[in-house]
């Protein structure tokens, strides 16, 4: 039972609370610096890389390619963003990308298929991952970060074996052609994709009541469960989410490349968290939200990007990466704290 | 020799107040000594000083077997001075077996590079065998009944004091029980004590802090009597009879007077009527309720009282019960907040931070959480959701009435405030709140008096579960006062004053409870 035991309230009272002098109109200059500070050190970034390659770095081809080419790993860190604000990490997800993928290749370019049915039997099979996750992770009360791992590798060694752990080739130009191929002011579709699946969970979070209750689901698991919220089912959803969002970005990566490959899929793991991370320090400091995320996956792009043009090896996207993540970790608390020092004075 | 401690014009300040004023208590060798008192009495003090967490003010002396120590005592030197604890939470951990426990602090501050375990076994063995108890040293503590795992806590704070008293016949220690038998059904009791009177015999004293008098008087040498941070008085126990000790405690002679023992018969025409809950502590409790009344629950320490709110609600599993609220009748055992929401009720609990509101997310979602699907489903309207959330602080007199600013920004009597504005606005029709003034300052708690009372004056039962007895005089109309899970009087109209109360939590009648292993409290 989760009450502080019975004081003497009557006898000793604390010394009264003074309360909060000043009361917040709006947001102060210091607010904006904070919420707008990954936008200005992605400017920054690109500033920096088009003075040391004015010619390769600083061109509109450029630009329109890494808009273009990176909307797998920004629907993957929002398909994360999901359970992260129920509270719950689920680090199945490229597993999950990885097996739809390739699955749409081997239903449609080995067994003919055709595209779209390929497509739905994907994305189900996402929301089933999901429904499992959520099921050992809810009924047995088991952590998270535990029960995904393990689907997580469950899920790839069935990807291994689906596909002989070969590249699967051959699929229908129809997809590719929907993802890469057709453009809108000079950028790929799938850069749209992206952005409009940002715009519908920034109006999920941000204006519905079920975005309220999980974000209360994520806050305090216990508040919610006292104010009625069904914490189970809003956690499970939130996996079955995240699975099929997961299913979408696997299907995206296919088109992509008009292949699939069984193994390429997991190194989206850790961008995808760092991206949830350091836009955890945008936008809404404090929280993860859409914007933050999606600006911070072009922010680690634009990064990457330079230092490829600048002849950097590629071992240094690991280490720029894994350097993310931890300084996106160390932001985020250092945002919290703060909120919460604010809140003691 | 024959004093183990001596304390000394002993005071202690908190902010103005003095929770301590010039406390002398001598504990003679070979002696329990009882020490009894209200909530805020100044008992839970008295110990922390001994403990070494509060700083008293200057002036006061302690000694400890004759030598004076010196103040603040130092933390962490307990054992070195010769004192020692048993919390009314035991200090165990659960899932490791009986001889971790007893020599864990042992063997974490001994450098072995290698643990015997068969000779830390022996040792265990032969420590409670020194008592007269045999408990397996390989058993999960975990497992053990509640009475065995009291016992292992204080065979374990006997063989710290065994290892001071090593070698030097002037010392004795001071063993310490601060309330080691709430949890405890009372027939397992008697096991605890004759464990207490062998470590007498041995030579230690103890010092026996308890709010069950019976106890006290049972177990005890002396008492002393502690009233609003003063000795109200030391007596000898076999010379004292309890109705003195309760008139020492509240500090006059209240008029004799019988209360209405055990009237808890349902009625039909209630508009709440809780038939035969149990769970937890409580066992098959029944009462009923009128339109607008507001019922206050109370009880000592571990008379359950207390869970009562969250049985009712689903909050806490209820093993049997029915619930009817104006006609519609609801089986607890099944029951969940979010049907006890359907079903018209609200639960304010004591955790203000932890259970009631999120501190790290914004006032105006925490108040408008129970009411958010007025905003149409799938689309919040903005505008409409700010303006009400702003309307709702301003109504309940939050301050600042700022919804776009963090929950736990509030002081405490704020985020009260918040928290009442959260439920009123669902329209419940029976509120359920626990300590609801806890941590919450002088201006706020009438706020909050007034917020319940004007609810219930709109024909809203309110169920008050509080240990403060000046609160449920002020907005109680009947207060039902509980014991060992059982309600054992009920108190109405002019009875209801914070002396009457406190008289009955001590005087109440009792009945022996059926032997029963009690869940360990987390």
């Amino acid at each position: 039972m989760n009450q502080v035991s019975p004081g003497a309230a009557g006898e000793l009272l604390p010394p009264t609370a003074s309360e909060p002098q000043h009361q917040k109109k709006g947001l102060s200059l210091g607010d904006y610096t904070e919420r707008l500070a990954l936008v200005g050190a992605w400017i920054v970034v690109i500033v920096v890389f088009s003075i040391l390659a004015p010619e390769t770095f600083f061109n509109v081809r450029n630009f329109t390619t890494m808009f273009g080419t990176q909307t797998t790993l920004v629907i993957l860190a929002l398909a994360l963003l999901i359970p992260l604000t129920a509270g719950d990490y689920d680090i199945s997800v490229a597993a999950t990308l990885t097996m739809t993928g390739m699955i749409v290749a081997v239903l449609n370019a080995q067994h003919g298929v055709p595209i779209g049915v390929a497509i739905a039997i994907a994305l189900s099979i996402g929301a089933l991952i999901g429904l499992i996750n959520g099921f050992f992770i809810i009924f047995f009360d088991i952590d998270a970060f535990i029960v995904t791992l393990g689907t997580g590798t469950i899920v790839l060694g069935l990807t291994l074996w689906i596909s002989a752990s070969q590249t699967i080739s051959g699929v229908s130009p129809w997809l590719s052609s929907w993802v890469v191929e057709h453009r809108l002011f000079g950028i790929s579709y799938e850069f749209y994709y992206g952005l409009l699946l940002c715009i519908f969970l920034w109006y999920l979070f941000d204006f519905t009541a079920i975005g309220r209750r999980i974000l209360f689901v994520g806050r305090g698991t216990n508040v919610a469960r006292l104010s009625g919220i069904r914490v189970g089912r809003v956690r499970w959803g939130c996996f079955v989410a995240a699975g099929i969002i997961a299913a979408a970005a696997g299907v995206l990566y296919t088109g992509t490349a008009g292949a699939s490959d069984p193994t390429s899929g997991a190194t989206f793991l850790l961008p995808a968290f760092a991206a949830a991370f350091l836009g955890s320090t945008a936008i809404t400091p404090g929280r993860f939200n859409p914007w933050g995320t999606f600006i911070a996956v072009y922010f680690l792009v634009t990064g990457i990007t330079g230092l490829a043009i600048l002849g950097v090896q590629t071992w240094v996207q690991s280490v720029f990466y894994g350097g993310a993540l931890v300084v996106a970790l160390s932001a985020s608390r250092i945002v919290t704290k703060r909120r919460e020092r604010a809140a003691r004075l | 020799m024959d004093q183990t401690l001596v304390v000394r014009n002993m005071s202690m300040t908190f902010g103005g107040q003095r929770a301590l004023d010039e406390v002398s208590v001598s504990i003679r060798r070979g002696e329990v000594h009882g020490l009894v008192g209200q909530n805020g009495c100044g008992k839970s003090t008295l110990i922390k000083i001994l403990a070494g967490y509060h700083h008293p003010d200057p002036g006061g002396e302690l000694e400890i077997d004759g030598r004076p120590v010196k103040l603040p005592v130092r933390t962490g030197s307990a054992s070195e001075l010769g004192l020692s604890f048993v919390h009314q939470d035991l200090g165990l951990l659960p899932s490791l077996t009986v001889v971790e426990n007893f020599r864990a602090w042992r063997i974490s501050t001994e450098s072995e590079w290698f643990i015997r375990w068969g000779r830390e076994r022996e040792r265990t063995e032969e420590a409670f065998a020194r008592f007269g108890l045999s408990l397996d040293p390989r058993a999960t503590v975990g497992d053990l009944p509640a009475v065995q795992r009291a016992l292992l806590a204080i065979v374990r704070a006997l063989d710290d004091l065994a290892e001071y008293t090593k070698d030097d016949d002037t010392r004795s220690g001071l063993l310490i029980l601060d309330e080691p038998t709430v949890f405890l059904p009372r027939t397992d009791r008697d096991r605890l004590f004759d464990v207490v009177r062998k470590s007498v015999a041995l030579g230690a004293s103890v010092l026996f802090v308890s709010h069950d008098l019976d106890e006290a008087l049972a177990v005890t040498d002396r008492i002393t009597v502690l009233r609003d941070g003063r000795v109200a008085g030391t007596v000898v126990s076999a010379e004292t009879e309890k109705d003195q000790l309760v008139e020492m405690i509240i500090g006059k002679r209240l008029e004799a007077f019988e209360a209405l023992h055990r009237a808890h018969t349902v009625a039909d025409e209630g508009h709440v009527t809780v038939d035969g809950v149990s769970g937890g502590t409580i066992e098959n409790v029944s009462f009923t309720m009128k339109e607008g009344e507001v019922l206050g629950l109370t009880g000592l320490v571990g008379s359950g009282f207390e869970e009562i709110p969250y049985l009712l609600f689903g909050a806490e599993p209820a093993e049997k019960g029915r619930l009817t609220i104006s006609g519609h009748q609801h089986d607890l055992a099944g029951m969940s907040p979010s049907a006890a929401i359907k079903a018209g009720m609200a639960l304010i609990p004591a955790d203000r931070q932890g259970a009631a509101g999120v501190g790290s997310l914004l006032v105006r979602d925490n108040v408008m959480l129970q009411i958010i699907d007025r905003y149409r489903p799938y689309r919040l309207d903005r505008r409409r959701y700010l303006k009400d959330s702003r309307e709702a602080l301003r109504q309940y007199d939050v301050r600042p009435p700022e919804p776009n600013m963090d929950f736990q920004a509030l002081s405490g009597g704020n985020q009260q405030k918040v928290v009442l504005a959260k439920w009123l606005q669902a329209a419940p029709k029976v509120l359920l709140v626990h300590e609801p003034t806890q941590g919450v300052d002088v201006g706020a708690r009438l706020q909050v008096f007034q917020t319940i009372t004007q609810a219930a004056a709109e024909g809203m039962s309110v169920v008050c579960a509080s240990s403060d007895y000046v609160q449920l005089a002020a907005i109680c109309d009947r207060v039902l006062v509980f014991h060992g899970g059982e309600i054992m009087c009920t108190l109405v109209g002019d009875e209801i004053t914070k002396d009457r109360i406190t008289e009955q939590c001590y005087m109440s009648a009792r009945t022996l409870r059926p032997d029963k292993d009690m869940r360990m409290r987390a």
